[in-house]
């Protein structure tokens, strides 16, 4: 079963996983972060309020989040073909992953960001801290190991999502379990696909717990 | 002492909150001066406004009416650019110290230096004095989470001082420690007042704290201020109900005599060293009940009360109020409940 082109196929599929996981994360961080933050401090107990524009952001948060991912992937199929000219192979679910994650991120920032100590926000404001001095010498260094343990979650999802990507032959080893598993009953490729992405998960749930533990000075 | 140019006044301030269906009033026409160079205490229940108005100061809060100069620029008229300016020449301390965690005490003291655009060098050395004035020199390195709460505070302490403020804000600032922590606070305040003259703020529930360490006294009751003079004054001859309530907390007990003759005798620095009791006792030739006793240190002169139960006889009654009268002896009768 594990031939040598089998071999060579899954390695394929492991690179390409992790690129679309990569390139797909670090874009939608670079969406969702701000607009986490956006949502924490345009809040009306938040420390730049704009009750307006918060309401605008959750909504549009709320109705991406709510449609789903594998519909999502479809849905965004003409908006991918004129970024990257087709909608096959990895780069052409980096869009959809993007959009379908960036609000979820934008949520998990959200999240951490309120547990910062609201006292330690007024002690900044008493110093005379503008809005920016607070989001970046505050918010975002207090709220760091949380925000760890979220990219953990985020990127796992992400990965997750880049499996269903298979079904419209995106490449990576979501579509080598798809192609070979389900529609070859091929158990056995299907299998071992399953016990990498296991590993992969297992692999940056650790590593964000172990780096979160370093970045945390409360303990 | 207090008797600097004003740095801090508030004039007619107001703060309501509009709640979902009602309104309250936090703040009623408070008008107050802080003079430079004191250590002004505002005490009060908890909710009796008492955080709300540290904050108007600083403008954490904004007044709703009234105004807050704070040396000699109305907070109120300034942009959002110097209000900010404003802030940095007012250091605050809290409850809860409120550091940052994930900093280390150098690290935290260098904060305000940032936000006011201190080169890093510059701010570091700054916070190494100031870790030297409040005695945590090798402590430079430690986080918040590895320090006791006394230590905390003296960061946090520190940390106010960095841009080098007229006024320091202290909201409850020995609530959340020991006793023997909170004199420790206490007498670096008092140093850091007396040393730097800076105008000290103290907001607090416990009327030791003001005893201990502060010049003037405002007493806030039900949104407005119920009382206000020098600490000695208050604590001798309190007017006001609450003022009552504050200063005798500690005799609660003695509402068990009900309708018996009482007196409080109030000793000043003068009479603390006479045994004024038994003096009393031997000229009456009549015995006194002591319900209640207590000295307190204010501002290093020995301040006394007791609570005497007077005989039920007429004329021994008159005898001791003659002998009190007599000997320029401040008392006052007291009723039901003190």
């Amino acid at each position: 079963m594990l031939s040598g082109a089998v071999i060579k196929m899954l390695g394929t599929g492991i690179l390409e996983s992790l690129y679309m996981i990569f390139v797909s994360s670090l874009i939608a961080y670079v969406i969702g972060l701000p607009l986490g933050v956006l949502l924490v401090v345009t809040d009306k107990e938040g420390i730049a309020p704009f009750p307006a524009l918060n309401k605008a952001l959750g909504a549009i948060v709320n109705f991406v989040r709510s449609v789903p991912f594998i519909i999502l992937l479809i849905a965004v199929m003409p908006f991918t073909r004129w970024l990257i000219g087709t909608t096959l192979g990895p780069s052409a679910v980096i869009p959809p992953l993007i959009i379908g994650s960036a609000p979820y991120i934008a949520r998990l920032v959200e999240s951490s960001l309120k547990e910062v100590d609201k006292g330690v926000i007024e002690a900044a404001q008493s110093m005379g801290a503008s809005p920016m001095n607070i989001i970046l010498k505050v918010l975002i260094p207090e709220a760091m190991p949380s925000l760890i343990i979220g990219a953990a979650i985020a990127v796992t999802t992400i990965l997750s999502y880049s499996a269903m990507a298979g079904i419209v032959g995106g490449g990576g080893l979501g579509d080598i379990a798809i192609r070979y598993g389900y529609y070859r009953y091929q158990t056995g490729i299907m299998f071992v696909t399953v016990i990498i992405l296991v590993l992969i998960v297992q692999l940056i749930q650790e590593v964000g717990e172990r780096w979160m533990r370093r970045a945390d000075k409360r303990l | 002492m207090g008797n600097g140019y004003p740095i801090v006044q508030l004039v007619g301030l107001g703060k309501v909150f509009q709640g979902k269906n009602n309104v309250v009033k936090a703040l009623d026409n408070i008008n107050l001066t802080i003079n430079q160079g004191e250590i002004f205490g505002i005490i009060g229940l908890s909710g009796a406004g008492k955080s709300t108005l540290v904050r108007c100061i600083n403008f954490l809060e904004k007044p709703t009416s009234g105004s807050v100069i704070f040396d000699g620029a109305d907070l109120g008229a300034l942009s959002e650019r110097d209000l900010l300016r404003a802030r940095q020449s007012m250091g605050m301390i809290f409850q809860q110290f409120n550091l940052l965690m994930q900093r280390n005490a150098l690290q935290n003291i260098c904060f305000p230096l940032e936000i006011a655009g201190i080169p890093k060098k510059e701010a570091r050395q700054r916070a190494m004095e100031l870790l030297e004035v409040v005695g945590l020199v090798d402590k430079a390195k430690a986080y918040p989470a590895q320090l006791s709460g006394g230590q905390k505070q003296r960061v946090a302490i520190a940390r106010a001082l960095a841009t080098n403020p007229k006024v320091l804000l202290c909201d409850e600032a020995t609530s959340a420690l020991d006793p023997t922590t909170t004199r420790s606070i206490l007498n670096l305040l008092r140093e850091i007042n007396q040393k730097l003259g800076i105008t000290v703020i103290v907001i607090t529930h416990e009327m030791s704290v003001i005893e201990e360490i502060c010049h003037r006294v405002a007493i806030i009751d039900q949104s407005h201020i119920a009382e206000l003079g020098e600490v000695e004054e208050v604590f001798v001859r309190p007017k006001s109900k609450i003022a009552k309530q504050l200063v005798f907390s500690g005799e609660s007990h003695i509402d068990v005599f009900e309708g018996e003759y009482k007196c409080r005798i109030i000793f000043d620095g003068r009479t603390s060293f006479e045994p004024v009791i038994a003096n009393m006792v031997l000229e009456c030739k009549t015995p006194v009940n002591i319900l209640f006793a207590d000295t307190k240190d204010i501002d290093g002169k020995a301040f006394g009360q007791m609570v005497i139960q007077l005989p039920n006889d007429e004329t021994g009654r008159k005898r001791i109020m003659n002998y009190l009268n007599v000997n320029g002896i401040t008392y006052e009768e007291v009723k039901g409940d003190a």
